[in-house]
């Protein structure tokens, strides 16, 4: 039985569904501004990705320009930097992952050991504060202990003897340098996720381990770790589907002639060749190639943390 | 209670007190660090004896900093940045998450994927560029305000906030007559102050620290914000020449430059870092329910 728009609304269901959007009709209007806020700026842009298979001209528009398949693409592939700027990207990221992504783990296990209340309150007040800390401060901060003349560190090396390192200049400093920035100002913060799991874990569970006389150590290994691993799948999931959006901010920022060979990354580079040089379509397809990437990447972790663990994003 | 201790219990939280004491020490010290330096002689700090305390004290960095023109400048842009964004971002997310949270508001789940698609995807760097071209935003100061102004995240933290409040409420109002938006005004909203608190606080946070938006979309200097300004003298190390243009040898004017370095730092983390242990709980709540639903 097919049922036209007209019939629908005598239709009991209808005349209930137009009574309740006739009765709430406030909302919809509440909803109207966010709905083309989003139109505007988040999905137009999404519109605009078609100029990846374009050749993209200022003067006949994102309509108008000609169409040239995956042209821009073949000469990303094509291009001599191309293995250096996925294999930088790739690496980073993984890097970024494998050291990253445990530490806050590790921390608010300890921090969760902890008795005495005012001292974990401490800590954590004092480790959650780098993450206000804006990026180029950060480097900022990296820049002036590192500095050869008058850093720091540099100072602490020369007190013993050794020769000043011009970490801000070689490539080999690149990574750590993002590394280790990275831990010291989202590990507190990424932590709170944890703890927030941690204290939603029964205290009979702990209990009653005690009384069979299990040391911390094995109940932080049976109980506290099974306890938050959805949790663990989950941000590892998301932290999959990010991958490949390294920081851009930070790179960019610690982006020198002389670590190039190392520091390039995918964003860095779409910045680069998009606004710096205006090669709109190239750059848009370089961004979407990596957004697909990244898509990718979510979808097989989370089918396959799925068919592992139960858990998953979706 | 808990208080039977193995022996290894005691292994166990002597090695939590070196590791949480050593990983705290690691973060606080970079900070006391900053603050030590900014007062002390820029010679004592290029010799390496500044530790613990400060040496030789002196303020001249931060009046070099206090009165330097385009530092203020970039502080007001970035305080009217925040101002503003945090009131339209807190608005809209409001007006999205509000009739989300209603379980008689028809068509929420089609809203909700409109608004969730938009997590998973989005145009990139150049297609947003373009956008902002078309409706010639660039070079104005709504380029940084509104393209981060809203996104899905908070819609959804500020949606299961709603979606808490007892449902009988509203029926009670509407019985008495209290219509949508009356009760979104006169009756959420007063009891929403926790949530209200915490969008407002994104917004200022991403606000008061981003850079990326005014780095692609603004040219003129005057409109700059603070995080821009910090760039050219912490990163570029060209402080602006009235910064040090008193100062006469190069190797002099390195060192001013470096005071000056540690004092910006100082100046720029400070209104946050004085703020945020007041805000802290307001942001524990707001990343857990984010993190909940994902």
């Amino acid at each position: 039985m097919s049922v036209n728009n007209k019939r629908e609304s005598d239709s009991p269901i209808g005349r209930r569904r137009m009574k309740s959007i006739r009765a709430n009709y406030e909302l919809y209007l509440l909803i109207l501004f966010p709905v083309v806020y989003f139109i505007i700026f988040k999905y137009w842009p999404m519109y605009g990705v078609q100029i990846a298979f374009k050749d993209f001209s200022a003067s006949k528009g994102i309509w108008g320009s000609p169409w040239v398949g995956f042209d821009h693409f073949r000469r990303f592939f094509d291009s001599y930097n191309f293995w250096q700027i996925i294999r930088n990207t790739v690496y980073l990221s993984f890097l970024n992952l494998a050291i990253a992504f445990p530490i806050p783990i590790i921390v608010a296990l300890m921090l969760n050991q902890l008795r005495q209340q005012r001292l974990k309150r401490f800590i954590q007040t004092t480790i959650y504060a780098p993450y206000f800390i804006s990026t180029i401060v950060l480097v900022g901060m990296l820049y002036v202990f590192l500095s050869p003349s008058s850093g720091l560190v540099n100072n602490v090396i020369k007190m013993f003897g050794g020769e000043p390192i011009l970490f801000a200049g070689e490539s080999a400093w690149f990574r750590p340098m993002y590394i280790f920035s990275s831990v010291w100002q989202e590990t507190g913060f990424a932590s709170i996720v944890y703890l927030a799991a941690l204290s939603g874990i029964d205290p009979h569970l702990h209990e009653a381990a005690v009384v069979d006389g299990a040391s911390k150590w094995k109940r932080i290994r049976h109980i506290d770790l099974p306890g938050i691993a959805p949790t663990i799948v989950v941000l590892f999931i998301l932290a999959i589907g990010n991958l490949m959006n390294v920081g851009f901010e930070k790179a960019f920022l610690l982006q020198k002639d002389l670590n190039v060979d190392v520091s390039e990354i995918i964003p860095t580079y779409v910045y680069k060749i998009g606004i710096q040089r205006a090669q709109y379509s190239f750059s848009a397809a370089i961004g979407l190639f990596n957004a697909l990437i990244n898509l990718v990447l979510l979808y097989v972790v989370n089918k396959s943390a799925k068919k592992i663990s139960g858990n998953g994003l979706f | 209670m808990l208080n039977r201790r193995t022996k290894s219990d005691i292994w166990f939280d002597l090695f939590n007190y070196v590791f949480l004491g050593g990983f705290t020490l690691m973060i606080l010290y970079p900070l006391y660090f900053i603050v030590i330096a900014s007062i002390s002689s820029p010679d004592r700090i290029f010799s390496g004896d500044v530790w613990f305390w400060p040496r030789d004290i002196t303020f001249d960095g931060y009046r070099r900093i206090f009165q330097d023109p385009t530092i203020w400048l970039g502080y007001r842009n970035s305080i009217v940045y925040a101002a503003i964004s945090a009131f339209i971002s807190t608005t809209l997310v409001i007006m999205a998450a509000y009739p989300l949270s209603r379980k008689d508001f028809y068509g929420r789940s089609t809203f909700m994927v409109f608004f969730l698609i938009t997590l998973f995807f989005n145009g990139g760097i150049i297609p947003t560029y373009l956008m902002m071209k078309d409706i010639h935003l660039i070079d104005s100061m709504w380029a940084v305000i509104l393209p981060s102004a809203v996104d899905a995240f908070l819609i959804i933290i500020a949606k299961t906030f709603f979606q808490e409040l007892p449902e009988e409420l509203r029926e009670a109002a509407a019985i008495d007559g209290c219509r949508n938006l009356r009760y979104l005004t006169s009756i959420v909203l007063p009891v929403s102050k926790p949530i209200i608190a915490v969008l407002v606080l994104f917004a200022v946070v991403r606000q008061w620290n981003g850079f990326f938006d005014a780095l692609i979309y603004l040219s003129d200097g005057d409109k700059f914000p603070l995080q821009l300004v910090l760039r050219n003298i912490l990163i570029q190390s060209q402080p602006s020449g009235n910064l040090v243009n008193d100062v006469d040898t190069l190797l002099a004017k390195q060192r001013v430059t470096e005071l000056i370095k540690f004092g910006v730092i100082i100046v720029a983390a400070l209104p946050l870092l004085v703020l945020y242990p007041f805000l802290q709980r307001y942001f524990v709540k707001g990343v857990m329910v984010g993190s909940v639903k994902g």
